[in-house]
């Protein structure tokens, strides 16, 4: 079984988180990422593919994790990403971060703000204040306290899964949890 | 070779140890007494799943300190090998080299895995007075987190 027996999701999903789905769904699949680290990136086909197979039987929600000893713009994208959830536009955010063509750089998220129809001086504002800094942290903390050990981390109904992440992997241990 | 690791359990009194942090500093366990002490053995420096461990312990490090705790990881890489990693990794706590004799603490905690010639990755949570309040054995490839850590440092009955 590729679940941990001991670390499991501390902050329960609720209103505070960026879900896709209906909350309250057979499976919710919450994953720990970080804008940074290229296994997310891979990992995010690997979530969507998940969302079309299993439909409406699936809440998804992303908490930052970023590690920002290794990815050093990681902090500044999650920051990023939660300015744009302000504002009703984290899924475009999210996405447009994932998807990007070329290497992080603040210009960059200004410039994917944009493209999702964020105001840029307001986007580049909130970064320079650190706005959304304290509730990246809360993101990470509620990670660190769930047994969150890099990145990405999937909690599947809040059980930590520590397989492969991988679109058959992952299925596999929904459908055990799904019974 | 049959090989039997059983990192040591809580209650009994930590063995002590000195161990070069550095090529001109050595850390010994009991000079740390008086406070919470985390000691992480991990296999390798610059192997995927250590490095993730370390770079999670390294951001985590302000939380251990809030229990006032030093927090030391353990490999039997030289202290050459451990500078060039911790630099790498931008790690600012010490990480001991279990070299030479080869894995000789690890293997006084537990979880030396003779097989590899490796510690195996396992977590040790000391209380000031140098008893074990907890100890963990990681599954093989898996990085154990920080939550263990923390749960074990908020039981300590000063915290």
């Amino acid at each position: 079984m590729s679940f941990s027996n001991e670390s499991k999701l501390t902050l329960p999903v609720g209103d505070r988180d960026h879900g896709q789905g209906t909350p309250g769904s057979p499976i919710t699949l919450v994953e720990y990422g970080d804008y940074e680290c290229p296994h997310c990136i891979a990992a995010h086909s690997v979530v969507r593919e998940i969302q079309r197979a299993l439909g409406n039987d699936l809440f998804f929600v992303f908490r930052n994790f970023p590690l920002t000893t290794s990815h050093p713009h990681a902090q500044i994208a999650a920051e990023a990403a939660e300015a744009a959830g302000a504002q009703g536009r984290f899924w475009q955010m999210h996405d447009a971060i994932l998807e990007r063509n070329s290497s992080l750089s603040e210009d960059l998220l200004l410039e994917l703000g944009n493209g999702v129809g964020l105001d840029p001086s307001a986007l580049a504002q909130s970064l320079a204040d650190g706005t959304f800094k304290e509730r990246v942290r809360e993101d990470f903390m509620s990670g660190v306290r769930s047994g969150v050990n890099g990145t990405p981390t999937f909690f599947v109904n809040e059980r930590r899964y520590d397989g492969f992440a991988d679109f058959d992997s992952l299925m596999d241990a929904i459908d055990a949890i799904k019974g | 070779m049959t090989n039997s690791i059983a990192p040591l359990p809580a209650g009994t009194t930590a063995p002590d140890f000195t161990l070069k942090a550095s090529s001109d500093k050595e850390i010994t366990l009991s000079g740390l007494r008086g406070q919470p002490v985390i000691l992480a053995f991990y296999p390798a420096d610059w192997s995927p799943t250590c490095s993730d461990q370390m770079a999670l312990f390294q951001q985590v490090l302000p939380e251990f300190e809030r229990f006032g705790a030093q927090l030391l990881g353990v490999s039997v890489d030289s202290v050459w090998c451990h500078k060039a990693f911790a630099a790498d990794r931008g790690l600012t706590f010490p990480i001991l080299a279990d070299f030479h004799p080869h894995g000789a603490v690890s293997d006084l905690y537990g979880t030396f895995n003779a097989e590899s010639g490796m510690a195996a990755r396992s977590l040790f949570v000391l209380d000031k007075d140098g008893v074990i309040a907890w100890s963990y054995l990681a599954p093989p490839g898996v990085n154990p987190g920080a939550d263990g850590i923390l749960a074990a440092l908020e039981a300590l009955p000063d915290s």
